[in-house]
């Protein structure tokens, strides 16, 4: 197991490195730069900022420079937009944010979504399966940003409960709505995971054999059918907490929560260089921790894999 | 020509300044003040910077406007009036200025001095610094502006000097009248040199931040909110009322609307398109329509090697005229925006409309005429590409330009949209033959929009050139009259078709009716924290 994941380890390095070069062949390849404006800029004025942030160097000195200030002083340069900002102020700023409401946004999607699709499961082609199914399709067809609006006006306008944005370092009553909002989607393809693969294993031979036992139907459920049927859905966990913890720019544009979704988004309209490159390494080296992290899970799960 | 102009403070402000707040009264209207005195508004975008040299566009302006306190500053009609400098006297023929500044202190305590002012502006020029506004000291004129911002001078033979403490001199290498109004703006504002060396990029955070104007940055959290508090050091702080001042960014506008309902702050601008109408009827207390000093209009590609029929007058001004600006003010933006038959905003300080032909008639009028232009041109099967930045508003503005031209000229269109870099590049290569287009004015004078359209203008996308018209702006530069020279250049811009104009710009927002003193007669859309406060309701 040790060397296994010190040989996934290995490869994610080549991998990191070939995410940057695109990356960065593919936001050059851009039109427009990061100064370019309304007003164009008169030519020594450009010429100066293009200095400034060594944009006047050749493409791969460039490319030579970023990777060396990021694997040997662990900086990812100033921001070109922010300009009182590094790329690290930023991710620093950001990611805890993102990171608290994605946490939380799939504690709930897991929980809520495992209870209904195993609820739907066991009781299937009852009132509770139809009443589950129900409420994930709900879910999955109600998109967040068609429920952030929603919330807002419910739970601020109507009620005048809970503050309809911000952050405030994460104060509970913040964190509410961009959870829900964001963890819905998600709870809902749980759901129907779970439900689906757990129809599946009720189904096969040995559990017809534990019942046949006499076993009692909690204790079928548990030990002998729960960990087959998570199989695919933990398969399913790994990439949806990565794309929670990642960010949303969906949550941040409505929320205002100042999380890691709205810097990408705006870097890539603004041509802000360094901070798209930033989150895309971040983005990508966690996409590849939590890919082991799952196959070392399966491992756990499932004793025919060992590796 | 020996000029003096000491400037007075207004008799209202000297009675602010003598005056104690703790009677819970205002002291010139006598209105009942609130006990809480805090501003909350919304931002629909993180400004970039709080460096007021590394400042560009309008966004983060009115930030520092509250946190640095230039030379002059604007009082709520948009006039004039002193900031840190008490006067100033104008010689030389309007080419030396000697500002003779206050007892002004810094946050920290430290005086504002004229040397303060001196290391700004060379910073501001110099390349090291790179501000993208760099050419906004070469705009002012000052002696060896230009030289410095290209690297072939030091920053220190800039044309400003700090005479004593309290005493700046600036040299231009033209006159200017309105140079002093120039200071007014960011780039200008004077820095604190001991906290800027010693945090480099860091010193606007708020634990380094020393600045010297009516506020200070107390809470700075990007794309979420940043808060600034009263600044007790402040030279007139006994008239500040507004003890704090908060600003939400929320890139939403429907969840912007939505919370402002809730009452979770004071200030919403702008409001979603359309809606003006609606929300002026919900809320006739709280939601305004003042103009906005930048207009909307459609470029025509000029260039030699561009589509030969939109090289023919007559074939512009069909196209002009078959716009029916009424519909698409009246019936698309809907918030008080001004139909536009020149360049230059309407209501831009000084400027006298000259008599354009086609603006008074009717639009069937105006319709026979373009019928019958198209005809005499002789041009058939016109098909036109007209490029929009991806926006809701451009593109229904688009859709009905490219009905009219179709239906009264038969002339079709190929709407080609595109995210804003992309589309300022291919505007900016030619790759259009029209082109939607908008311009904002740097200052409240009419050259600021006329400037563009002269044959150097970086941002004359569309390459209009006229040599008499090149003439005119050259010369009203030291004018004394400029505005009649303006007037002609809008007719030239008429008689040549050389832009369409659209329509006129109108800023739509809601305030809360307990906020008073905002400064609905300033036509830049200029604001300051310190001349809001809050009635008690």
């Amino acid at each position: 197991m040790l060397s296994f994941i010190i040989r996934r380890l290995a490869v994610a390095i080549p991998t990191l490195l070939i995410l940057v070069v695109f990356s960065y062949l593919i936001m050059y390849a851009a039109p427009g730069g990061p100064f370019d404006a309304e007003r164009t800029l008169p030519p020594e004025v450009m010429a100066n900022l293009n200095a400034k942030y060594g944009l006047d160097q050749p493409l791969i000195v460039q490319m030579w420079n970023y990777v060396v200030n990021v694997v040997v002083h662990f900086d990812f340069g100033p921001s070109y937009l922010y300009k009182d900002q590094t790329v690290n102020d930023i991710i620093n700023q950001g990611f805890p944010v993102t990171l608290t409401y994605g946490f939380w946004s799939f504690v709930v999607a897991t929980i809520v979504g495992m209870t209904l699709g195993i609820t739907a499961a066991v009781y299937h082609n009852s009132w509770l399966d139809y009443l589950a199914v129900g409420i994930s399709i709900g879910a999955q067809v109600l998109p967040n940003f068609v429920m952030a609006p929603i919330l807002v006006l419910v739970f601020t306008l109507w009620l005048g409960w809970l503050p309809g944005g911000g952050w405030q370092g994460g104060q509970w009553e913040y964190i509410i709505m961009p959870v829900i909002a964001l963890s819905t989607s998600f709870m809902a393809s749980i759901a129907r995971l779970t439900r689906s693969s757990m129809l599946e294993v009720l189904n096969a031979n040995y559990i017809r054999t534990a019942r046949a036992k006499g076993l009692p139907m909690r204790r079928v459920i548990f030990r002998h059918a729960l960990k087959p049927a998570l199989l695919p859905v933990v398969s399913y966990l790994g990439p949806a907490f990565v794309a929670m913890i990642t960010g949303s720019v969906v949550i941040d544009m409505y929320f205002s929560t100042g999380g890691i979704g709205i810097f990408f988004v705006n870097s890539a309209l603004n041509r802000d260089y360094s901070v798209i490159m930033g989150i895309t390494i971040l983005t990508g080296a966690l996409t590849i921790l939590f890919n082991l992290v799952v196959d070392i899970l399966y491992a756990c799960i499932d004793p025919k894999i060992r590796y | 020509m020996h000029l003096k102009a000491t400037l007075k403070l207004t008799a209202a402000a000297l009675l602010i300044a003598g005056t104690a707040m703790a009677a819970g009264e205002h002291p010139v209207t006598g209105e009942k003040l609130s006990d809480n005195q805090t501003f909350t508004y919304r931002l629909l975008d993180q400004f970039p910077t709080l460096d007021p040299q590394l400042n560009e566009e309008t966004a983060g302006s009115h930030v520092i406007r509250d946190l640095f306190e230039g030379l002059m500053i604007q009082d709520a009609d948009g006039n004039l009036i002193p900031g840190v400098a008490e006067s100033y006297e104008a010689t030389n023929g309007n080419k030396t200025y000697t500002f003779k500044l206050r007892d002004a202190k810094w946050s920290n305590g430290d005086p504002v001095t004229a040397h303060d002012f001196v290391y700004a502006w060379q910073r501001a020029a110099n390349p090291e610094t790179a501000s993208p506004y760099a050419w906004y000291v070469e705009l002012t004129s000052m002696v060896n502006a230009a030289e410095i911002v290209a690297g072939e001078k030091d920053p220190s033979e800039l044309g400003v000097k700090a005479i004593d403490d309290k005493t700046l001199e600036v040299q231009l290498t033209q006159p200017l009248p309105y140079f002093p109004a120039m200071t007014t703006y960011a780039t200008l504002s004077p820095v604190h040199k001991a906290t800027v060396e010693a945090h480099g990029a860091k010193w606007t955070d708020p634990e380094n931040i020393v600045s010297n104007g009516a506020y200070t940055l107390t809470e700075m959290v990007l794309n979420e909110y940043h808060t600034r508090e009263k600044n007790p050091m402040y030279w007139n702080a006994d008239s500040v009322i507004i003890e704090k001042t908060t600003g939400l960014v929320i890139n939403s506008e429907t969840q912007a609307l939505t919370r402002y309902k809730a009452g979770e702050f004071d200030h919403l601008e702008p409001l979603p398109a359309g809606q003006f109408p609606a929300l002026k009827e919900e809320l006739p207390d709280e939601a305004t329509s003042v103009p906005r000093l930048c207009s909307y209009y459609y470029a025509f590609n000029l260039r030699p090697d561009a589509k030969p029929e939109i090289q023919d007058p007559k074939v512009r001004r069909a196209l002009t005229l078959a716009i029916d600006r009424d519909v698409i003010v009246n019936q698309v933006l809907k918030g008080g925006q001004w139909p536009a038959y020149n360049f230059t905003h309407l209501k831009t300080a000084g400027f006298e409309m000259p008599e354009i032909d086609f603006a008074g008639m009717s639009q069937a009028d105006r319709d026979a005429e373009a019928k019958k232009l198209m005809e005499e041109s002789g041009v058939t099967d016109l098909d036109l590409k007209l490029i929009y930045n991806t926006s809701e508003s451009h593109k229904q503005i688009a859709t009905i330009v490219s009905q009219m031209w179709k239906q009264k000229l038969g002339v079709t269109t190929t709407l080609e949209n595109m995210e804003w870099k992309t589309y300022l590049n291919i505007r900016r290569d030619g790759n259009f033959d029209v082109a939607r287009s908008a311009w904002c004015a740097d200052y409240n004078e009419a050259s600021t929009f006329l400037d563009l359209l002269t044959t150097t203008h970086g941002s004359n996308d569309g390459k209009f050139s006229n040599a008499e018209y090149d003439e005119l702006m050259a010369a009203s530069k030291t004018s004394d009259n400029p505005n009649e020279m303006y007037t002609k250049a809008e007719q030239i811009i008429a008689d040549e078709s050389a832009i369409a104009p659209i329509y006129h710009y109108a800023n739509t927002f809601l305030l809360s009716s307990d906020i008073k003193g905002w400064p609905y007669n300033n036509a830049e859309n200029n604001w300051y924290s310190k001349d809001l406060y809050r009635v008690a309701e």
